[in-house]
């Protein structure tokens, strides 16, 4: 087996809904190997993003311990987690989450400008990562210009732009058709497999689900297995 | 800076809505340019005024003259430096409306009293010289075209002579000009020696006394000392400073500068209004993209720099504006006005000010957003896009 990347120990998520306290999700344990491409599925409000939350040290758990890579993440302070994530995890939504004002190029630097990369630097890497998702003769334009699937591409040189070891995606299909959908999830098949990224994705889609070496099914706050073919 | 051009295209997401904001922002630094170069002008008059010189008049009124025997014992009160006197004349040249100020004095008393008059010391002496010499200011002068050398006749409205005439004729000596770019010199002077003698009554009194105080003395302590002397004799006086007549004087145009201040201030506390407005606005519709800044890394404080930058970078774009603009109205009026109102001017200090008021203003329009923005939970932000 090849090394842990991220281990969640024991997680429990409790969200304070009025008076009710809801929990998403329930002791649950999870290893992810450094190198692997996860799918999650299940039905809607089972808890899948408030599980990509926590990988991504948006969120803190109620209880257990998150580690990725050497961090412990429910341990550390806000602005710590900030600073982690600008180098360690890449996010893709659903609805791409570009900011409208900036060219793609422009947007591809905004995670590089945490850095201490010089300006023409940061427009050098910002210009490689497009180039890896294709779009290298759109950088000058603006997201309003693009279609949803060149918006998606944006995001995801946005997310590897500092090259983080996780990739976290949220749906990042699901306001796609099918072909569209079906170029994304080649384009982060060759960030896993050609760059060595490790992709935990949510889906909805079992065809998307496909791309992926395993798919794990998440419903009432915990997850069961079951492999890829 | 790397964050500029991202708060800049920030500030001009929505462009009408920026461009308003600026007018109103460039309109009220415009307003402050030209309110704080006007309230300059007002109060340099103040500064201008010469705190060493003392006035000294009946207590009873300006028109009660004074005895001419009170000269020396001014004169020897402790701290005075030296005395001149003036009288009011009242006539007017060849036609009634040509009124305008005529003091019989003393000609070198009253030109060291007054060092800001400015004439040859030849036509001074010539003055002295004559006495039937008078001298006169350039603005007259130029207003009736006199010139040395000329005859002219005043008619007395007061004044009649001994012999029952009411023509005092003069030969002018002199023109007179000024360097208090405030003072005017709209007035005419000759000799008291020959008003004295020639004139049918009021003998032995002067109008007022005009003072100088040796430059260690206390104004405000020669003037009671003097009125003190004169306390329960016939003639009481009354001594002011010139700078406290300017300060009475000013204290009028400081009601000018209190309603300038409200006015000022209601502008200021709209246009709070409007950047703040704008800037909640503006955060307000891009929550889910703050919260993507945040996701990829910026810290609380950074979105927190990041807003209130976009706030103080729309006063300083629209006031610095406003400020260049006023500026150069104010070089204008300078040089229109100049004569009339002297001493308009748009000091460092008021740029400074300026400049500081519009970091302030940014700040407090952009705070409340700016913690908004700083608070904002990415979890919530993004669930609600
Ligand atoms: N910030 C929150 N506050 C309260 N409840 C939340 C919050 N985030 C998620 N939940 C609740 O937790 C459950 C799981 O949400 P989520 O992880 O978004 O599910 P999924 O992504 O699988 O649809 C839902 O019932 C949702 O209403
Ligand atoms: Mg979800």
């Amino acid at each position: 087996m090849s090394e842990t990347l991220a281990t969640l120990t024991g997680v429990s998520k409790t969200y304070q809904k009025g008076k009710e306290k809801v929990e998403v999700l329930h002791n649950l344990d999870l290893q992810i190997p450094a190198g692997d491409f996860i799918a999650i599925m299940g039905p809607s409000g089972s808890g899948k993003t408030t599980l990509l939350n926590l990988l991504g040290g948006l969120d803190k758990p109620s209880s257990g311990t998150v580690r990725v890579g050497d961090a412990e993440l429910s341990s550390m302070s806000n602005s710590q987690l900030s600073h982690w994530r600008s180098t360690n995890v890449g996010f893709i939504f659903q609805f791409y989450n570009l900011l409208p004002v900036l060219t793609a190029q422009k947007n591809v630097e905004l995670p590089l400008l945490l850095t201490d990369f010089s300006g023409k630097e940061r427009a050098k890497r910002a210009s490689i990562a497009l180039e890896i998702v294709g779009l290298g003769d759109r950088a000058k334009h603006y997201p309003r210009e693009l279609s949803g699937g060149q918006e998606q591409r944006v995001a995801i040189a946005r997310a590897v732009v500092s090259d983080p070891a996780l990739l976290l995606c949220d749906e990042p299909t699901g306001d796609l058709d099918r072909e569209t959908a079906d170029e994304i999830l080649k384009l982060l098949q060759i960030l896993n497999r050609e760059h060595g990224k490790t992709i935990v994705m949510v889906t909805h889609d079992a065809q998307a689900a496909e791309y992926a070496n395993r798919i794990l099914h998440c419903d009432k706050g915990t997850l069961e297995a079951r492999e890829a073919v | 800076m790397k964050y500029f051009g991202l708060i800049w295209k920030n500030v001009w997401r929505k462009k009408i809505r920026t461009s308003l904001t600026l007018l109103s922002v460039f309109v009220a630094f415009l307003l402050f340019a030209l309110l704080s170069a006007l309230g300059y002008a007002f109060k340099s008059g103040e500064d201008v005024a010469d705190a060493e010189r003392l006035v000294i008049i009946d207590k009873v009124s300006l028109i009660n003259p004074l005895p001419m025997a009170y000269k020396n014992r001014i004169a020897a009160t402790e701290g005075v430096h030296s005395v001149a006197h003036a009288s009011w004349f009242g006539g007017y040249y060849q036609d009634p409306r040509n009124q305008f100020a005529q003091f019989p004095t003393d000609p070198y008393e009253y030109f060291s009293m007054y060092p800001e008059l400015e004439m040859p010391e030849e036509q001074l002496e010539n003055w002295a010289k004559n006495r039937q010499g008078a001298v006169l200011g350039r603005e007259l002068a130029e207003q009736f075209g006199i010139k040395v050398g000329d005859r002219i006749p005043i008619q007395a409205t007061i004044w009649t002579k001994a012999d029952g005439g009411r023509t005092w004729e003069f030969d002018i000596e002199g023109i007179f000009g000024t360097n208090d770019p405030r003072g005017s010199t709209a007035f005419f002077l000759f000799h008291y020696d020959y008003f004295e003698e020639a004139r049918a009554f009021g003998k032995g009194t002067v109008g007022w006394y005009i003072l100088r105080v040796t430059p260690d003395a206390d104004p405000v302590q020669v003037a009671n000392a003097i009125d003190l002397q004169f306390a329960n004799s016939p003639n009481e006086t009354e001594t002011s400073t010139e700078a406290a007549f300017a300060q009475s004087f000013a204290k009028q145009f400081g009601n000018i500068a209190l309603i300038v201040t409200m006015i000022l201030g209601a502008v200021f506390f709209t246009l709070l209004l409007v950047s703040g407005n704008t800037m909640s606005q503006s955060v307000r519709e891009r929550i889910s993209e703050l919260a993507v800044l945040k996701t990829v890394g910026f810290t609380d404080r950074a979105v927190l720099g990041i807003v209130l930058a976009e706030a103080v970078l729309i006063m300083l774009m629209g006031g610095l504006l406003g400020l260049g603009i006023g500026w150069l109205l104010v070089q204008g009026a300078a040089q229109q006005l100049g004569a009339f109102l002297p001493g308009i001017f748009l000091s460092g200090e008021a740029i400074l000010t300026a400049v500081g008021i519009m970091i302030g203003a940014g700040i407090v329009a952009g705070i409340f957003p700016a913690l908004k923005a700083m608070r904002l939970s990415i979890i919530d932000a993004l669930a609600r896009a």
